[in-house]
C-alpha cells in the first residue's frame, strides 16, 4: 500500500487553487464576457497559453521568479522565512497559473450564455451591478462554475511537469500523487505505481462523465 | 445591497485563500531534510529508518539526479544535507557559500554494473556482451546530470566503443531511469548502480558484470552539510551517523565500497 501523504497532499493543492481561482477567475471572466476593449483577444490569449505551453517553459519561468535572489522569492523569503520554490506555496502559485484557464475558459462561456437580457432586466428594477451580478447573473451561471471548479480541481491534481519543476519531490511539502508515481517508476516499484495510477486514472474519468453530465448541451472550449 | 457591503463580502473573499496559503507554511517539517541521489535512495531509506529507530529524530529524503538536486539547492530548495553521487557538486557547493566549508566527505564509493536480465550465459563478459552488439538499446543515466551516467560514458570510451554505439544508447534522466528502462525490458541492457540489483531477489538475475575499476574514474559520492544547517544538530548527528560501522555496513550490503 503506498503512503497517502502524496494524496492528501494533491487534494490539499487542487483544494487551496480551486478557491484561489474561483475568486480570481470570476471577475476577469465576467470582464472578459462583457468588455467590448480592443485589448480582450490579449487577455484571453494570455488566459490560454497554460494551454499551449510546455510546463517546462513555465516551470522554469516560475523558478526564476521565485528564485529567493530574485525581487519575487526575495520578498517571500523576508515575509515568511521560507523559500517560495519547493514550497507548498510555491506549488499553489505556480498552480494558479497553470489551472487559470480550467477555469475562466468555462466561466466566460457561461457569463456569455447568460447574456445581456437578464442583467439588463435587474437594471429596468434599479439593481445596481454588483447586485446584478451576485442575484442574477451568477445563480444562472451555477453550472459553468460548478463546471470551472471541477475541471480546474481536477487539472490541479493532474499536474506533473510544472510541479517537478518548482516543486521537486520534497515528502509532505511537494510530493503530489503525479511526483510519487514517478519516483516510484524509477525505483521499479510498479504495484505502488499502479494503485496511484489507477486510483487517478478512475477519478479523472469520474469527474469528467460528471462533467459532461452536469452540461450536456455545453461544449468545453478546453477541449 | 449597499456598496459597502459588497467590498466587506469582496474583501472576505479575498481573505479566505489567503488564511489558506498562510496556514500552509506550517505544514510539519521533518527535523532533517536530505537531497539524495537516487542510486543512494534505498540505502538511505535503511539509513533512515536505523538512524530514526536510534535517535528518535525524523529525517526526510527527497530523491533525484545529483544534477537535478543540485539546481533545486541553487534554486532555494530547502535541503539540510545533500547526499550526492559525485565530489563536483558538494564542491561547488561550497565554493558558492551554500554548502559549509569543512562538511564534505566521501561517504560511500559506489559500483558500476552493466545489467543484461535476459541473458543465460553463466560467466558473462560485459566487455565482450557490449563489443558483440546483439542488442537493440542500450540505457545509461544521463551524462550529464548522473555520475553514473558519466562513469558509464567513460567505460563506453575507454572501450573504444563510444562512437559505435551511440545510436544504440537510450538515456535516462536519471540512474532510476535508467534501471527502469532495463527492469521494464524497454532496454536489453543498462549500465546501473550496484545498489540498485541488491533491492529484489530477482532484480539481479541474467548477466551482470561488474565493471572493472580502470575503465572509469571511481565514483566517489560526497555529502555536505548545507549553510541552512549550519547549527542544526539532528543533521550533525545524521552526518556522524553515516560515518558509524551500523551504517557503513548498511552501505557494503547495497554494494558501496568505503569512502
Amino acid at each position: 500500500m503506498p503512503d497517502l501523504g502524496p494524496v492528501l497532499l494533491s487534494l490539499h493543492l487542487a483544494a487551496v487553487t480551486t478557491v484561489i481561482l474561483l475568486v480570481i477567475g470570476v471577475p476577469m471572466a465576467y470582464w472578459l464576457a462583457t468588455t467590448k476593449a480592443r485589448l480582450k483577444p490579449v487577455v484571453e490569449a494570455v488566459t490560454a497559453l497554460p494551454l499551449v505551453l510546455p510546463p517546462t517553459v513555465i516551470g522554469f519561468y516560475l523558478l526564476i521568479l521565485m528564485n529567493p535572489s530574485a525581487p519575487l522569492g526575495a520578498a517571500w523569503v523576508s515575509l515568511t522565512g521560507g523559500t517560495l520554490s519547493f514550497s507548498f506555496s510555491g506549488l499553489v502559485f505556480a498552480s494558479a497559473i497553470y489551472s487559470l484557464p480550467f477555469m475562466v475558459q468555462p466561466l466566460q462561456s457561461a457569463f456569455e450564455a447568460v447574456g445581456r437580457g437578464p442583467m439588463e432586466a435587474a437594471a429596468t428594477l434599479r439593481a445596481s451591478r454588483l447586485d446584478a451580478i451576485w442575484n442574477v447573473l451568477l445563480p444562472q451561471s451555477a453550472r459553468g462554475i460548478l463546471t470551472a471548479c471541477v475541471l480546474t480541481f481536477a487539472h490541479t491534481i493532474g499536474e506533473f511537469g510544472v510541479v517537478l519543476m518548482v516543486g521537486g519531490n520534497i515528502p509532505e511539502r511537494t510530493r503530489v500523487i503525479s511526483i510519487a508515481i514517478y519516483e516510484h517508476v524509477e525505483s521499479v516499484e510498479y504495484a505502488e505505481a499502479h494503485i496511484l495510477s489507477a486510483g487517478l486514472l478512475v477519478f479523472s474519468f469520474v469527474t469528467l462523465v460528471g462533467v459532461y453530465a452536469l452540461n450536456r448541451s455545453y461544449r468545453l472550449r478546453v477541449s | 445591497m449597499s456598496r459597502l457591503l459588497w467590498i466587506r463580502r469582496a474583501g472576505m473573499a479575498f481573505a479566505l485563500p489567503l488564511a489558506l496559503i498562510a496556514g500552509c507554511g506550517q505544514a510539519h517539517q521533518g527535523d532533517v531534510m536530505v537531497a539524495v541521489a537516487i542510486n543512494f535512495l534505498d540505502t538511505a531509506k535503511v539509513l533512515e529508518a536505523e538512524f530514526e529507530a536510534e535517535t528518535g529524530l525524523e529525517v526526510t529524503l527527497s530523491s533525484g539526479s545529483t544534477g537535478q538536486l543540485y539546481s533545486q539547492i541553487e534554486n532555494g530548495a530547502p535541503f539540510d544535507i545533500f547526499l550526492a553521487a559525485d565530489t563536483d557538486r558538494p564542491r561547488r557547493l561550497v565554493d558558492a557559500g551554500n554548502g559549509v566549508e569543512g562538511t564534505q566527505f566521501t561517504y560511500a564509493t559506489g559500483r558500476l554494473i552493466l545489467w543484461m536480465p535476459a541473458s543465460q550465459t553463466t560467466d558473462f563478459d560485459g566487455a565482450n556482451e557490449l563489443r558483440d552488439g546483439s542488442y537493440r538499446a542500450l540505457a545509461l543515466a544521463n551524462p550529464a546530470l548522473a555520475p553514473y551516467g558519466a562513469a558509464a560514458e567513460e567505460t563506453l570510451i575507454s572501450l573504444g566503443l563510444g562512437d559505435v554505439l551511440s545510436d544504440r544508447i537510450v538515456y535516462g534522466q536519471n540512474i532510476g531511469q535508467a534501471y527502469a528502462l532495463v527492469a521494464s525490458g524497454n532496454a536489453e541492457m543498462g549500465f546501473v548502480a550496484a545498489s540498485q540489483l541488491v533491492k529484489g531477489a530477482a532484480d539481479g538475475k541474467g548477466g551482470v558484470w561488474s565493471v572493472p575499476g580502470d575503465l572509469h574514474a571511481p565514483i566517489r559520492q560526497d555529502v555536505v552539510l548545507m549553510q541552512r544547517a549550519a547549527g542544526n544538530e539532528a543533521a550533525l548527528q545524521f552526518i556522524a551517523f553515516l560515518r558509524s560501522d551500523r551504517a557503513l555496513s548498511i552501505m557494503r550490503d547495497y554494494g558501496y565500497e568505503e569512502g
